[in-house]
């Protein structure tokens, strides 16, 4: 006989895996989300009140006296100017970079894929390479060489060297970017008379807006992040924020002032945080075309 | 009289990898000529360089009577259409039709003439302020042939133009692109794999493979007296039939003998010579006539395998000596897999090849 | 006879910026930096030859050994750990679960942060008489610990909780993007034969999920060999070697220490780390795409 009803009760939506799913979610986002929670609070805190070493409760009262001595008034060493001047030379380090690596990196990508002139790969492969090679052994000569044309200590020298160090990355992206271009295009642009920069700045560019983006705020949080070269090459008066933020916590004299402290961490991390929140799908876009690169 | 292109000797090689070998091709003024074969053939690199964007390795091209091998291709007084219709993406079709123009620094008013009559001429006018993502497939296309329309010269290139299309806008833009040529009566070299766009739009066909062009004729004499074995099988749907067996010549006159097949070759019109030996038979589908016995004509006996009606028409696939030939008919077919029939063979239509497949 | 057009004269112009960048700044650089570990130099280039003494020196050095030994440690772990909670969270985000994109932002956020603020979030986290520790005490567990970032043996898995906290992201991104792109169709067919979700993701998406995870671990491997901001911000090196690193090693001596010839010996033999870590991969690679361009 035909059965007529189905075996068993219809399933509910909620079964035990399903539970165990969200208690995993809900762990992992406390955990990432803790330390921010703990550096927010902290910052809003007096110092008294941390001294009571409860970490994770909420401020008594709202005291955002922090902040300002963060921003006006933190100590590196001797002088107390705040995190302010930082913030500013990453602004003057940072957006200069980026255009000017975007747009060579653009060039090279577009030059290496639609034209490929001689030695196109050789090129390509060592740009690879040197992006792969640590910093440090670049270092010192880079000094020197800087040095000699007075470039070392100077604003225009840590945005060349951010250039430099972001062009392998950069035209890697685009280079990808433009090898899905059609080839037809640049060959119809070229039989209407248009040249190599013609072709660059009327056709290519205006359709690698998307990437022009991407690019843009992976560089922009890269940059702003960097505290290797800003230590090394933008000299005292152009310390970054991470450097100067780095100044401020961990070579203080005397009794820590953990509530500034954590002020102007999160005075560092706001900017790449908030592009990170405004535009989180570009973010994300940007990261994947950057890791798969193989 | 001058020929409208004229190619030389041409040589394309990758490295040590020849593409095309010392070819050399004149086309006419007003000419109509495709260049069909397989992917691969070389057919695109051709086209390529003639349109300069593709460096030569030897010979020269020239083009309404200037030598233009190391000419820039805006300075070669050509049009070209590509496959993927290539337009500028993020440029309006007005913008798209008059960047050439406005590269060359015309006039904006003689620009703006010349996008009006051509737009007119494609319907398109009503499409000028849209971008290209905004277009169908064959409104694309147009947009596309209009590019190379407005730059007003002499020759246009056309690279596999409709093959991203789907099969009824293709038969569309197929007419329409007919149309053009005879209005405009320009210089028309037209690359495609697909042989029916080949035989009704050219007036001469190029076949090539490997890089070296089989055979150059018109379309009629391409389908109706192929060069080789390559041309007649790459030519036709379904392929042309091919026996193989030997030309044997008992009492003076040669006869086709295969597998109990004596067919008498009389009446065939030999290029060549021949002497005995082993040869190919090839006869088209459509050269078969059904009732064998009735026409007086050599007969093939067989058994139908399967059959294809296609609405006017219909293909009978027949088993004979262990090998399924096809037939074409016109009309409705009564017959069922497993009737048997014995279809008669015109030796005036049909084609012999010799060993190396030439044809004899 | 016709002279031959220079073609795509302008596209060689324009890459001259960068083939100047490749050929003097990355090949000249390293060359000098090389040239100048097999000197005695200190504070100043010298150009006495001393052969491979400084390498020797390198390697009698205690902290260098230390700073070998932990930044394998830290490597290690920090790679894995990323890679298995980046999958468990791609794979748990992928289940159709509801607030999808707000639990996806809060894993990735760290990722935007650099690894100064990350080393001091966490050094505040872990600070053993204002932090965590201190907190759970006065809860009542009077005995409980975590002193990571001051104790010698713990200190390196502080460093690598930070790390792993802040790369997580980017592995569940790669993944997920993975996860996405297998078609539905395998899901259905996998339904079909029965077979559990755990094992439709051990046996079916992980292998898939190969070359993406392996680029997503390469990209990690590149970054712990230039490790050095998380460390200065978190412990900078301390306590003791606990957690030097060479990348650290190296800048002490090249700019704090100024021994030349040491610290440039150091970026040398950390270089041919990579060559040798990167090239059988890269060969791997080169050769498949070889066999496939052949077959």
């Amino acid at each position: 006989m035909a059965r007529l009803h189905p075996n068993g009760p219809r399933p509910t939506q909620i079964t035990a895996g399903r539970i165990g799913l969200y208690a995993f979610l809900f762990i992992a986002a406390l955990f990432f989300l803790l330390p921010l929670y703990t550096m927010v609070v902290t910052s809003l805190k007096t110092m008294s009140e941390i001294r009571l070493g409860q970490i994770f409760s909420l401020p008594q009262t709202l005291d955002f006296s922090a902040w300002a001595t963060a921003w006006s008034g933190a100590c590196m060493g001797t002088t107390c100017v705040g995190i302010r001047t930082g913030f500013w030379n990453s602004v003057a380090i940072t957006v200069p970079s980026v255009a000017l690596s975007v747009f060579v990196g653009a060039v090279n990508g577009y030059a290496l894929s639609l034209w490929r002139p001689r030695w196109a790969n050789v090129l390509f492969g060592l740009l690879m390479a040197g992006g792969l090679i640590p910093y440090q052994i670049f270092l010192y000569p880079m000094v020197r060489a800087m040095a000699n044309v007075s470039l070392y200590n100077s604003l225009a020298g840590i945005i060349l060297v951010h250039v430099i160090f972001g062009l392998p990355l950069v035209t890697l992206l685009f280079r990808n970017y433009f090898v899905s271009v059609p080839e037809e295009l640049c060959k119809a642009a070229r039989v209407d008379g248009a040249g190599f920069w013609r072709i660059f700045f009327e056709i290519m560019l205006p359709i690698a807006v998307p990437m022009v983006v991407v690019v843009s705020m992976l560089q922009f949080t890269g940059i702003w992040n960097d505290f290797l070269l800003g230590l090394v090459f933008a000299g005292r008066d152009n310390l970054p924020m991470t450097v100067q933020l780095n100044n401020i916590v961990n070579t203080t004299m005397g009794e820590r002032n953990y509530n500034v402290n954590m002020a102007a961490t999160i005075l560092t991390a706001i900017v790449p945080l908030a592009i990170y929140f405004l535009s989180g799908r570009w973010f994300v876009r940007g990261i994947a075309a950057g890791a798969v690169k193989g | 009289m001058q020929s409208a292109v004229s190619i030389k000797d041409l040589k394309i090689a990758y490295g040590d990898h020849p593409v095309i070998e010392k070819m050399s091709i004149d086309i006419a003024p007003r000419e109509f000529l495709v260049l069909l074969g397989p992917s691969g053939c070389g057919k695109s690199t051709l086209l390529n360089a003639i349109a300069g964007l593709q460096d030569i390795t030897a010979g020269e091209i020239w083009i309404s009577g200037k030598n233009v091998s190391w000419e820039e291709p805006k300075d070669r007084g050509i049009g070209m259409v590509f496959q993927s219709y290539a337009l500028y993406p993020r440029m309006s079709i007005r913008k798209n039709l008059s960047f050439g123009l406005r590269v060359a620094g015309l006039p904006k008013t003689e620009i703006e003439a010349r996008v009006a009559r051509t737009a007119a001429l494609l319907h398109l006018d009503k499409l000028l302020d849209r971008r290209p993502a905004e277009l169908s497939g064959g409104q694309r296309q147009r947009v596309a042939i209009g590019r190379a329309l407005v730059r007003e010269v002499d020759v246009f290139l056309f690279d596999e133009p409709l093959s991203n299309l789907d099969a009824k806008l293709r038969n569309e833009l197929r007419v329409e692109i007919k149309k053009l040529h005879q209005n405009l009566g320009n210089t028309m070299i037209y690359v495609t794999h697909d042989q029916v766009e080949a035989l009704t739009l050219a007036d001469r066909i190029a076949i090539m493979r490997d890089g070296v062009i089989q055979q150059l004729a018109s379309p009629a004499e391409i389908y109706h007296r192929p060069a080789n074995l390559f041309v007649a099988g790459f030519i036709g749907a379904p392929a042309m039939n091919f026996i193989e067996g030997r030309i044997e010549r008992g009492d003076g006159r040669p006869v086709f003998v295969s597998k109990g097949l004596a067919v008498d070759l009389s009446g065939y019109c030999f290029q060549v010579a021949t002497s005995d030996g082993p040869a190919t038979l090839g006869f088209r589908p459509d050269h078969l006539v059904l009732d064998g016995a009735a026409s007086g004509l050599p007969t093939i006996a067989g058994r139908i395998s399967v059959v294809e009606p296609m609405g006017s028409e219909a293909v009978l696939w027949f088993d004979w000596a262990g090998q399924s030939l096809s037939l074409r008919l016109m009309g409705d077919v009564s017959l069922k897999p497993g009737d048997a029939l014995a279809p008669g063979l015109d030796i005036r239509k049909a084609s012999l090849f010799d060993a190396d497949g030439s044809r004899l | 006879m016709p002279i031959k057009r220079k073609p795509h004269l302008s596209a060689t112009f324009a890459l001259l910026p960068t083939w100047f960048v490749a050929v003097v700044v990355f090949i000249g650089t390293m060359a000098w930096s090389i040239r100048l570990s097999f000197t005695n130099s200190t504070l100043f280039p010298s150009s006495t030859y001393v052969g491979f003494t400084q390498y020797v020196k390198l390697f009698y050095s205690a902290k260098w050994l230390a700073s070998l030994q932990n930044v394998l440690i830290f490597g290690v772990l920090y790679v894995a750990g990323c890679l298995l909670l980046g999958f468990l969270l791609a794979a748990a985000l992928d289940r159709k679960i509801r607030f999808e994109s707000a639990f996806r932002t809060i894993f990735l956020y760290p990722y935007a942060m650099s690894f100064v603020v990350t080393g001091l979030i966490w050094q505040w986290m872990l600070n053993p008489t204002l932090g965590i520790q201190a907190s759970v005490r006065s809860l009542g567990w009077e005995t409980f610990v975590l002193d990571w970032v001051v104790n010698r043996d713990m200190a390196i898995y502080a460093l690598v909780l930070a790390g792993v906290w802040q790369g997580a992201g980017l592995v569940m991104v790669i993944a997920l993007a993975g996860m996405r792109g297998i078609e539905a169709e395998q899901w259905k067919a996998a339904r079909i034969d029965g077979i559990p979700v755990w094992r439709i993701y051990v046996s079916i998406i992980l292998p898939q999920l190969g070359p993406a995870l392996a680029a997503a671990g390469m990209l990690l491997a590149m970054g712990v060999i230039k490790t050095y901001d998380i460390v200065v911000a978190m412990t900078n090196g301390g306590p003791g070697n606990s957690t030097e690193v060479p990348a650290k090693f190296i800048m002490d001596n090249l700019f704090g220490r100024q021994n030349l010839g040491l610290a440039t010996a150091g970026a040398t033999v950390l270089v041919l780390g990579v060559i040798t870590a990167v090239a059988p991969f890269r060969y791997a690679i080169y050769m498949r795409n070889r066999a496939k361009g052949a077959a």
